[in-house]
């Protein structure tokens, strides 16, 4: 077996501390070594020249929605895969919110097994709590993480009944993987924006800030006072005040980081303002919120309370968005445009620098799911690895996206950072500059949804 | 009819909501419904401002008054009007709001005058057509017409014949977080430089309202001797999800315009409800009925304010133009 050489880029692998312009050698679908080859070692192998790029552990999302099975007409696990490895992701976590809803061992099967038909990107489904995400009885919590569910959520609402919650931390303590929440009290929140003048305004109902962080608040007490200790995710924060209430918490646990968050891109660069047109691409769940929270979720960021960067990249058709507002679903996709955008959110603004991003991005959900193998460039790990060009200047076009949906807010903004390559298992699924790769003895094959996929092995 | 040396042009195609309109442009659409309100006086009610012209009433929700309004005002404009009306919002009828909004255009017509029950529809219809869209109620967001006709009854019966409402200050009252018509009011008062007052229970008045440039009681007694006007909402029940207040007798022993409360008022202020009433909850049946209230002037002067509102949003520039 050839192997492939990643030549000249600046590595960046957070898990290693690893900041330094070198080569990195994959051999087959694992890491062999980083560091400088030899001369005679490039005359055998396969090279990706990454001069002026970064190159970095395949990034991980850890909340995509890519509804299959029962929705395909807006995402499948093959569009899912293909807007995955466009926008530099070797793995992704897909929320069990599909209809019927992942919540028995066997739709878990199913979803690798659709990921491997299509093999593009790593996809590892996550479980629902409760059976049919109802919120009323305990999903078969074992079994599917027998059958390789990687965290459990009822994402798309919250599990509201306290004495279900309680039951769920605990049960799925026993399983080691983490408990992954969507926070919002279905009484408090459930309006289609942010609650406050604008919505007042518009006359369109309110989803405040306190229905989130009621329910944070709720589940931060019952994991302690109860002494459950189960590892506890906060999927998508919106409010600022959700992060002091993380804060706090993760403070009380003397650092031990079972209590963490996820932010999204647009809560970090919209505000509620982008409701004034019923535009339905800015309704999100939870809703965009002030410029103070975006404010409050990069400190969040920037002092470790936010530790995991997601996208909650939700496929809907256009049809489904040219509803009225109120009656049009919430989300929108973020696979292809989460990184530039998380290069506009948090190095334009000098919140963080690029290995810290990158650390959000690879390492930090690659641990919130037990990827052990992923999130890093570490001798024998998963040769998932992402290049990019740090100062590619780019307009975003929906139009070119492999998603099969539309629904972003972002359609020709511009923005710097872009992903040149994605390399899944040692295989380049995604090139953008193919002239770069060299001794291609496999003909590139016809463009698919996932552009330039030349197979390496 | 006045000139003035740059002459005034109505800048607006469609007719979404009073936020969007200047002061200018409300006293406007008033001055030209002030000359309409004469032809309901003459004995052939009708001008040809308006034919061979098509008006489509697209009504997504119930209504009657308002509809029947609309279909007498754009006849007597002598334009021909079809009628449209469905129930519920587009996804009931398994069509979106753009593909309704084409098809009634490809039938050749020049305005939509569009009631929905969910708000923001006619903003978003207005983007999705190239003929104007005239919003006659979008859920809570606005109620244009209503708010124009409101404010059109209360400068014509304090005497304002320029529509300048300085000094003078307005109750609203009842349900205003779910109320379209408030908020029309709300935005076309402050333009106009009247003081408004909101009053209602603290679960049917946020306080949000307060960021938009009005007072908030929760006590009518508290504001009854310093309004000039009383508008009094209609208890929207079937728009109540939860519950707004412990009972009816509770509010409206707290919030109903009795007798006696009137009595407290000053001797002439202005009694008004968009109407239907709730008598007995909102409004005793003797203040609905007696001299103090001009809810019957309402109606009339709506018919006027939608015969200047479909005029001007179908291509009139100048008042000039009239008659």
């Amino acid at each position: 077996m050839q192997s492939l050489i990643i030549t000249g880029g600046r590595v960046i692998d957070p898990a290693n501390d690893l900041d330094i312009k070198t080569d990195v050698v994959l051999d087959g679908s694992k890491v062999r070594h980083v560091g400088k080859t030899t001369a005679a070692q490039r005359d055998s192998a396969y090279l990706y020249d990454a001069s002026g790029h970064i190159v970095c552990p395949g990034l991980i999302d850890p909340h995509v929605h890519f509804r299959e099975p029962g929705q395909e007409e807006k995402e499948t696990i093959a569009t899912g895969s293909a807007a995955a490895v466009a926008g530099g992701f070797t793995s992704v976590c897909c929320m069990p919110n599909t209809e019927p809803a992942l919540d028995d061992d066997g739709r878990i099967e199913f979803i690798y097994t659709q990921a491997q038909r299509v093999d593009l990107a790593n996809v590892f489904p996550v479980g629902a709590i409760t059976k049919q995400r109802a919120g009323e009885e305990l999903a078969e919590i074992g079994l599917m993480a027998a059958a390789g569910a990687v965290a459990f959520s009822d994402d798309g609402q919250a599990v509201a009944s306290a004495g279900v919650c309680v039951k769920a931390l605990a049960y799925i303590a026993m399983t080691g993987k983490v408990l992954m929440q969507h926070c919002e009290d279905p009484e408090l929140g459930g309006g289609v924006m942010n609650a406050g003048a604008i919505a007042t305004r518009l006359g369109l109902s309110g989803w405040p800030r306190v229905a989130e962080e009621i329910i944070i608040q709720r589940d931060i007490l019952l994991n302690l006072r109860q002494n459950i200790g189960a590892r506890y995710h906060v999927q998508h924060v919106s409010s600022g005040g959700s992060v002091e209430l993380l804060r706090r918490a993760r403070f009380d646990l003397f650092g031990q980081a079972h209590i963490t968050a996820e932010a999204s891109p647009h809560h970090l660069l919209l505000t509620e303002k982008s409701c004034i047109d019923y535009d339905t691409n800015f309704k999100m769940n939870p809703p965009l919120r002030t410029k103070r929270d975006i404010e409050d979720l990069r400190t969040g960021i920037q002092d470790g309370t936010i530790t995991v960067l997601a996208t909650d990249h939700a496929p809907h058709t256009q049809e489904e968005k040219e509803l009225e507002f109120a009656a049009a679903p919430y989300g929108i996709i973020g696979l292809e445009t989460a990184l530039p955008l998380y290069v506009q959110a948090l190095i334009e603004t000098d919140t963080v620098d690029w290995p810290s991003m990158l650390a959000m991005m690879t390492m930090n959900p690659a641990k919130l799911c037990g990827l052990e193998n992923k999130g890093n460039l570490t001798t024998k790990s998963d040769a998932d690895v992402t290049i990019i060009d740090p100062q590619q200047e780019w307009v975003i076009d929906t139009n070119a996206f492999a998603s099969k949906s539309r629904n972003c807010p972002f359609h020709n903004r511009k923005v710097i950072g872009q992903v040149i390559a994605t390399i899944v298992g040692g295989k380049v699924k995604f090139n953008r500059d193919p002239e770069r790769l060299s001794q291609t003895d496999t003909p590139i094959p016809p463009q698919t949804a996932a552009q330039l996929t030349p197979t390496i092995s | 009819m006045s000139k003035t040396p740059e002459p005034y042009c109505w800048p607006h195609k469609h007719l979404l909501g009073l936020q969007d309109l200047s002061a200018e442009d409300i006293r406007f659409v008033l001055q030209t419904a002030v000359g309409f309100l004469e032809v309901s006086t003459r004995s052939v009610k009708k001008v040809p401002a308006l034919r061979g012209k098509v008006v489509a009433n697209l009504f997504m929700e119930d209504s009657t008054r308002t509809r029947s309004s609309f279909t007498l005002a754009a006849s007597r404009l002598s334009a021909d009007v079809i009628d449209l009306s469905g129930k519920g919002s587009s996804i009931s009828k398994g069509e979106t709001l753009r593909d309704t909004g084409r098809n009634i255009e490809a039938m050749g017509i020049d305005a939509i005058v569009c009631r929905h029950p969910l708000s923001g529809a006619a903003v978003q219809l207005s983007r999705a057509v190239n003929c104007s869209v005239v919003n006659a109620g979008d859920g809570q967001h606005e109620h244009p017409t209503q708010g124009l006709l409101d404010i059109f009854t209360i400068a014509r019966q304090l005497g304002r014949t320029d529509f300048d409402l300085t000094d003078i200050t307005v109750a609203i009252v009842g349900d205003i977080t779910h109320s379209r018509v408030a908020r029309s009011n709300l935005y076309g008062l402050l333009k106009l430089g009247a003081t408004v007052v909101l009053v209602g229970p603290p679960t049917l008045l946020p306080r949000a309202f307060a960021d938009l440039g009005c007072e908030l009681s929760y006590s009518l007694d508290d504001v009854l001797d310093r309004v000039d006007v009383l508008n009094m909402l209609r208890i929207q029940f079937e728009r109540l999800t939860s519950q707004a207040f412990p009972s009816v007798r509770e509010y409206a022993t707290s919030f109903g315009l009795t007798t006696k409360r009137l009595a407290r008022a000053k001797p002439d202020v202005v009694v008004m409800h968009p109407g239907p009433i709730n008598r007995g909850i909102e409004l005793d049946s003797q203040v609905a009925d007696g001299p103090n209230s001009v809810i019957l002037s309402q109606v009339s002067h709506g018919l006027a304010v939608r015969m200047a509102v479909l005029y001007l949003v179908s291509g009139a520039k100048h008042q000039a133009d009239l008659l």
